[in-house]
């Protein structure tokens, strides 16, 4: 990656233009005094070659799943098939507008439809919606409607939400914009959810439960049929969050462990590329009784993120009864085949199997015995970057104090593994020897170690001329 | 196997063997026996790459072609060819979240540029990395709005907003235990004398207005913000990025915060989406700004770079205190709208706007000329307008539909609206009057 | 070794108080700096707020965290450090030296229940 250090409103020049448009055939536009913006807008006047070049260069200073391996646990890296690509461009598909009515879009009503199909027979559940645009957007529509539910039966005590301690920290917050207050429930020293604790959290103003199975360890939740009992006979609801449903796939369903409403991240586990942090897709699926309920929750300003949904039901399709089956495992046993190779360099908190990911605890030597300050997990992480990986999900789960979560999806090969298994111990080796070179990294980026205390102290958030 | 999965069976044997399990199976000891599901799963069975394709070329064929003369929060702007090659670089397109800066200078360089396009057009001092969208960047100015206000819950909105703005904010709103209350209109706009009126029955923590409403009205909000700011509450504009290019800007009406779409910025209508909200806000309100943020800094070397920044807010570390729960957004439709404004500059937009305004008057000055609709506010409009029809609707847009055409959107009280954007010919505008002119012979 | 100064109260969350008549002058011990690192922010309540003791009336922001600041004493604010608004690091250069808060106490009692400098010393170790 070479260093390009512009910015398009730095090549910008008066006069210059980048677009073509046809000649005005009317006059000219006659504003009413007062309602005409007063100055010109500061946007950059950039040719149309220049503003390729521009882009081109950026690129360049990025990776993407197209480049190397994402080894991010939750967040479910996998390739991003390209037909999925050609089918969301067709012009067909892309000049459709949102308002037309239902009889002039054939096409589309099938695509929702087969949707809603497949993911139900993927999931277990009995309904979809698609107005999410993200998971967190789905976890929020599933709390909108557990909420609704309880208001429907005449019951407004019910003003919290239990939250495991391990969770994303979307889930509470997602809870606070749904205006639930949060409860946490303790793991136990496996890393669970502590069943007894749970119990003591149960009563009549608890609305539900959020629950991440596989849970944010990689672990299985084997209680889960107690928990689901449990918090139903307290008259409460059970959501599901589907970051984690890649293991799942071809193996369990949500529906089946008697969850009620769920969320899927269609930009994890249904392969829709992330685009640098969107557009995703967050479906949320419910069990029959909240169905009608789900579809009243217009949580944005059309039908979802069309053109997600479209690259996730060609990838589906392309998956198809046969290989769904296959998912899931390979990627249970790419994860657990990382942990086994490297535990002795690496703290393992939770030895049991684990599902499409893991924890490590930091190194189990960070060097600190030559004198010098440890390598922390940080330093890991960015050394990792030398080595043309990405690095892993780090510092959560809240947990483990140097947590390195590594979700390895069923898209990367054992040549790709052996190749990260191998740069892990070289690091873990040069930690032990001389934390330094850790402290230091990454040495091959275009830049390295940014002052993000200065980035947060005085906030520059836009680009200014100088005068 | 499977094109996407690289293990072969001796991969899998050798693997399998360092881990110490028997099989594939065996990883999910774990699971209680009841949850593993060993039937069929109720999907097609795989379709190879050329039946995929088939498959949806088929559903595609099935939508028939419209010319569209429809606005209501999705307009057909023309998307330049550059655009959809940058966004589909597999760099930007398969990146993930620039959380490890060092290998992802190039998104967060080009946010730092659509942060810098927002805060242009808006006149805001500073913007976030995008939101899903208008409706739901409203949604969160709302609760801004109430968070910043301290014991207030009331949030005025504008009975002209689009409808869909004003579903998504009821939904939030009855979650958040907000109070939303209804500016009514005047001559198709929002009442400033409604709007004083509600401040001073108190609890007013802020107003959403539009500066495009649903008429396609260009509102005149002077007093609005000194009404709201007596009263200790915000200003929060929602508004048409493209016409901002043109017409008074957020900043320039004394606003707080604003909050839009970037779809009429090049993005395709593609049934809704994806699209890119987006909200920008004064210098005094950075830290109540949910999603993310770029800044600027140096590295330990010096060199400029950028970086994600004010992350206490977000919800990774704030967990319920944060200032709201969004995570991913919409980032590689924040680099469509950003390239298409490099390409665009001021005096593409500006052209843009003219010929959309010209084709939408010349339309409305033809289809007044039918005899068939009655003009019903007499207010100044952009790109997009309502009549009265005085023939029947359903009949009128099925015509339009027969002839091609996709527009006189039903409005709630029965008006039709109309759309006209710089992708619509002149002769496109004639053929479909004339359609109007013969229809009812 | 973290800094502990004689004379003060201190809570277990890592504030410290200094009786100034009814007036409690508040601010985060040098445990508490150290442990968050680069203070980028401190999110301060405004003069006239009400705090309540045990409960969370603002926070200090790192790069990477956020930790809230909880109040040793009830009563009604009267004067916010504004120089930490600028230079919150000020904070990680002498935590004893910048306060954050001062509050007209609604009741002195409560710090009979704070630590004085030795049983934090104990605690905080």
């Amino acid at each position: 990656m070479k260093y390009y250090d512009k910015l398009i409103f730095e090549l910008s020049r008066p006069g210059r233009k980048g677009y073509s448009l046809p000649e005005n055939p009317y006059g000219p536009m006659l504003l009413p005094a007062g309602l005409g913006r007063g100055s010109k807008a500061m946007l950059p006047e950039v040719s149309e070659p220049d503003v390729v070049r521009h882009y081109t260069n950026l690129s360049q200073m990025n990776f993407g799943v197209d480049t190397g391996y994402y080894p991010l646990g939750s967040c479910t890296m996998k390739y991003n098939p390209k037909i999925n690509e050609e089918i969301a461009a067709m012009p067909a598909f892309q000049g459709l507008h949102p308002l037309q009515d239902e009889a002039t879009v054939p096409g589309v009503k099938a695509v929702y439809e087969g949707m809603d199909k497949a993911l139900c027979a993927i999931t277990g559940m009995k309904h979809f919606i698609f107005t999410p645009c993200a998971g967190a957007h789905g976890e929020l529509t599933g709390l909108m409607i557990i909420r609704e539910y309880h208001r429907r039966r005449g019951d407004l005590a019910r003003t919290k939400i239990i939250v495991p301690d391990s969770a994303h920290g979307t889930n509470p917050a997602s809870a606070a914009v749904c205006g639930l207050e949060v409860v946490e429930v303790r793991s136990t020293e496996n890393g669970l959810v502590d069943v007894a604790d749970l119990e003591k959290l149960l009563g009549p103003d608890i609305a539900g439960i959020m629950l991440t199975n596989p849970n944010t360890l990689g672990l299985f939740e084997r209680e889960i049929g107690r928990i689901a009992e449990l918090v139903h006979a307290c008259g409460g609801l059970l959501y599901y969050d589907g970051a984690n449903m890649n293991p799942l796939l071809g193996m369990v369903r949500p529906g089946d462990m008697d969850f009620d409403v769920m969320h899927l991240n269609l930009h994890k586990t249904f392969s829709t590329p992330h685009g640098g942090g969107g557009p995703g897709s967050g479906p949320v699926g419910v069990c029959a009784k909240l169905a009608g309920i789900a579809d009243t929750m217009q949580v944005s300003g059309f039908h979802g993120n069309f053109g997600v949904i479209l690259r996730a039901y060609a990838y589906i399709l392309s998956l198809g009864r046969e290989h769904v089956k296959m998912a899931g495992k390979l990627s249970v046993l790419n994860a657990n085949y990382i942990k086994e190779s490297l535990k002795d360099c690496y703290k393992l908190p939770i030895g049991s199997v684990c599902k499409h990911e893991f924890v490590f605890d930091g190194l189990v030597d960070d060097g600190s015995a030559t004198g010098k300050a440890g390598a922390t997990t940080l330093d890991v992480a960015k050394r990792l970057l030398d080595f043309g990986f990405h690095a892993p999900t780090i510092y959560f789960p809240l947990l483990f104090h140097q947590a390195m979560m590594i979700e390895p999806t069923e898209t990367e090969s054992p040549e790709t593994l052996d190749a990260f298994i191998e740069v892990l111990r070289k690091i873990a080796a040069e930690a032990a020897a001389d934390p330094d070179i850790l402290h230091q990294a990454p040495h091959g980026t275009p830049v390295s170690r940014p002052d993000e205390t200065r980035a947060a102290r005085t906030p520059v958030v836009k680009y200014t001329p100088a005068v | 196997m499977f094109q996407y999965f690289p293990h072969t069976g001796e991969d899998i044997r050798r693997m399998l063997e360092r881990i110490g399990a028997d099989s594939l199976d065996a990883l999910y000891a774990d699971v209680p026996e009841r949850f593993i599901y060993r039937g069929e799963y109720d999907l097609p069975a795989a379709m190879s790459e050329q039946q995929v394709r088939d498959f949806f070329e088929g559903l595609a064929a099935k939508n028939p072609k419209l010319k569209v003369f429809a606005g209501a929060g999705a307009y057909d702007h023309y998307t330049p060819s550059v655009i959809p090659y940058i966004t589909s670089r597999s760099e930007f397109l398969t990146a993930y979240t620039p959380y490890q800066s060092e290998i992802s200078q190039g998104t967060l360089r080009y946010i730092f540029e659509f942060q810098t396009v927002i805060c242009s057009l808006t006149g805001m001092d500073v913007s976030n990395a995008s939101m899903y969208d208008g409706p739901t960047a409203a949604a969160e100015a709302m609760r801004i709005c109430v968070s910043q206000a301290k014991k207030k819950n009331t949030v005025l909105v504008s009975a002209t907003l689009l409808p869909q703005v004003l579903k998504v904010m009821e939904v939030y709103a009855l979650n958040a235990g907000i109070r939303l209350v209804r500016i009514p209109a005047e001559g198709g706009q929002t009442s400033l004398q409604a709007l004083g009126e509600l401040i001073a029955a108190g609890d007013v923590a802020g107003a959403v207005v539009p500066s495009l409403n649903r008429y396609g009205i260009i509102e005149d909000h002077a007093g609005f913000a000194d009404a709201l700011h007596a009263a200790g509450a915000l200003l929060v504009e929602y508004c048409d990025p493209s016409a901002l290019a043109v017409l008074k800007s957020p900043a320039e009406w004394g606003a707080d915060v604003a909050v839009g779409d970037g779809q009429p910025l090049g993005i395709p209508l593609c049934y809704g989406g994806p699209y890119v909200g987006f909200m920008a806000c004064r210098q005094a309100l950075i830290r109540k700004l949910p999603g993310r943020i770029v800044g600027e800094t140096v590295d330990k070397d010096g060199k400029r770079c950028y970086v994600l920044t004010l992350q206490a807010r977000e919800q990774h570390i704030r967990r319920e205190k944060a200032s709201s729960n969004i995570c991913s957004n919409e980032s590689l439709m924040a680099l469509w709208v950003t390239v298409y404004a490099a390409l665009m500059g001021p005096e593409g937009l500006r052209e843009v706007n003219e010929i959309s305004y010209g084709g939408a008057h010349y339309l409305e000055q033809q289809l007044l000329a039918t005899g068939k609709f009655e003009k019903v506010f007499d207010a100044p409009f952009l790109k997009e307008f309502v009549l009265k029809p005085l023939v029947p609707v359903e009949e009128l847009q099925q015509k339009l539909l027969d002839a091609g055409f996709f527009g006189a959107l039903k409005t709630e009280e029965g008006y039709v609206s109309f759309c006209v954007t710089e992708k619509r010919t002149r002769a496109e505008i004639d053929q479909l009057v004339n359609v109007i002119r013969e229809g009812w012979l | 070794m973290a800094k502990i100064i004689e004379g003060l109260k201190y809570a277990p969350t890592h504030e410290w108080v200094r009786v100034e008549g009814g007036v409690a002058v508040i601010g985060v011990t040098d445990f508490a700096q150290m442990e968050m690192g680069d203070i980028t922010y401190v999110d301060a309540p405004e003069v006239d707020d009400e705090v309540v003791a045990g409960e969370e009336f603002g926070a200090l922001e790192s790069v990477k965290a956020s930790s809230d600041l909880i109040s040793p004493v009830s009563g009604k604010v009267v004067e916010v450090n504004a120089e930490l608004e600028d230079a919150p690091e000020k904070i990680n250069e002498d935590a004893f030296a910048n306060w954050i808060i001062k509050v007209e106490m609604s009741d002195p009692s409560e710090l009979d229940a704070l630590l004085d400098a030795a049983a934090y010393k104990n605690i905080s170790e």
